[in-house]
């Protein structure tokens, strides 16, 4: 991996993630968004979240079949399901993968 | 009388006095925050560690960036070799949210807070902050509150950070390896339980998991990065989600 610039990509990074949380704090003048605008935005996490998880996940372990990575998402999805804390279900993933592999050798 | 004009005439002693107050306040009220945050920031610096991403790039991270998502995204478009524009403008689309909370917490700030409170506690809008800080019962916040509030939420995010990057050094190379799926977990532990929320959220992330897919393996597309993979099938499906659903959305 090359690093050398990596400094300067993390303070880009920085900079676009302030700028939207800092403008309408000190520029606003109670105006009101536009309601598409708004429900865009609002949707903008969730359609992110699907977009990160499918298809990266499948390569997620290294392993061609993809096989432990779906028996380590399938954990997470089942522990998600019961709300439990996010730290057991990334736990729970792991495990999942670990398992899998335990039980394929 | 007198004594009302006292209370309207704010003393040096009494500002100071309720400065305190609304930073205690803010402390208190971030806490849960600073619970939640601590476990989720040792898994970055684990994941950063785990990646090959230098010590000091991971702190800078925490430290600049500050955002939990887009952080963990950025550590997998480094490790996948991706360009700077992309993984930018990837955090960019990632964190336009905030504008939305930082423009719907504009209308609840106390008109008192000065610009340089308001440049500080800023830079800690994020999606558990807002949340806290936009259901408090009062009507106006303090600027203290919510810089207390949102300092606490940095700082525990940093000290975590750090955390992960030592405790990772200890671990040996077969478990490491193997946490490729934590990030994903991560991802699914969000996800999930907003689906079940609505109908709505389900066919959005569900419309852009599946343009992913078809980018991914649609051999037409092939010259496609990840990274603008991701930036695409993320606008198209909120844009699918804002035409044909109506109502809006909370909590995003």
């Amino acid at each position: 991996m090359k690093t050398d610039y990596l400094w300067l990509l993390i303070l880009g990074m920085g900079l676009v993630t302030y700028l939207p949380r800092l403008l309408p704090m000190v520029l606003l003048q109670n105006i009101k968004l536009n309601p598409f605008l708004n429900r865009f935005l609002g949707f903008i996490p969730f359609a992110a979240l699907g977009a990160l998880i499918f298809p990266g996940v499948l390569d997620s372990t290294g392993d061609s079949s993809s096989s432990s990575a779906i028996a380590g998402a399938l954990v997470s999805v089942v522990l998600s399901i019961f709300r439990i804390n996010i730290m057991f279900v990334v736990m729970g993933g792991i495990l999942g993968v670990f398992l899998w592999g335990f039980l394929t050798v | 009388m007198e004594g009302k004009d006292e209370c309207l005439v704010s003393s040096p002693i009494m500002i100071q006095e309720n400065k305190k107050t609304k930073l205690a306040a803010g402390l208190r009220a971030g806490i849960p925050i600073a619970v939640g945050y601590i476990p989720i920031a040792i898994a970055f610096g684990l994941l950063a560690k785990s990646t090959g991403i230098p010590n000091y790039i991971s702190i800078m991270m925490s430290v600049f960036i500050f955002a939990g998502a887009s952080q963990f995204v950025g550590v997998n478009l480094i490790a996948l070799g991706a360009g700077f524009s992309e993984i930018i403008f990837t955090t960019f689309i990632l964190n336009l949210r905030h504008f939305l909370m930082s423009a719907s917490l504009y209308q609840r700030v106390d008109l008192e807070a000065s610009k340089v409170l308001r440049i500080l506690f800023s830079y800690g809008i994020t999606d558990e902050t807002f949340s806290v800080a936009s259901l408090r019962s009062e009507s106006k916040l303090s600027g203290y509150f919510l810089l207390a509030l949102n300092g606490l939420a940095f700082l525990s995010w940093n000290i975590g950070t750090i955390i992960g990057i030592f405790l990772a050094q200890g671990l040996p190379t077969s478990l490491k390896s193997s946490m490729g799926i934590a990030l994903y977990a991560m991802f699914i532990a969000l996800l999930v339980p907003s689906l079940g929320k609505s109908k709505e959220i389900m066919v959005v992330s569900l419309t852009a998991a599946s343009v992913h897919g078809i980018l991914h393996w649609v051999p037409l597309f092939k010259g496609l990065s990840t990274g603008w993979a991701i930036i695409i099938s993320t606008v198209m499906a909120a844009l699918v989600g804002s035409f044909f659903f109506k109502s809006e959305v909370k909590d995003a």
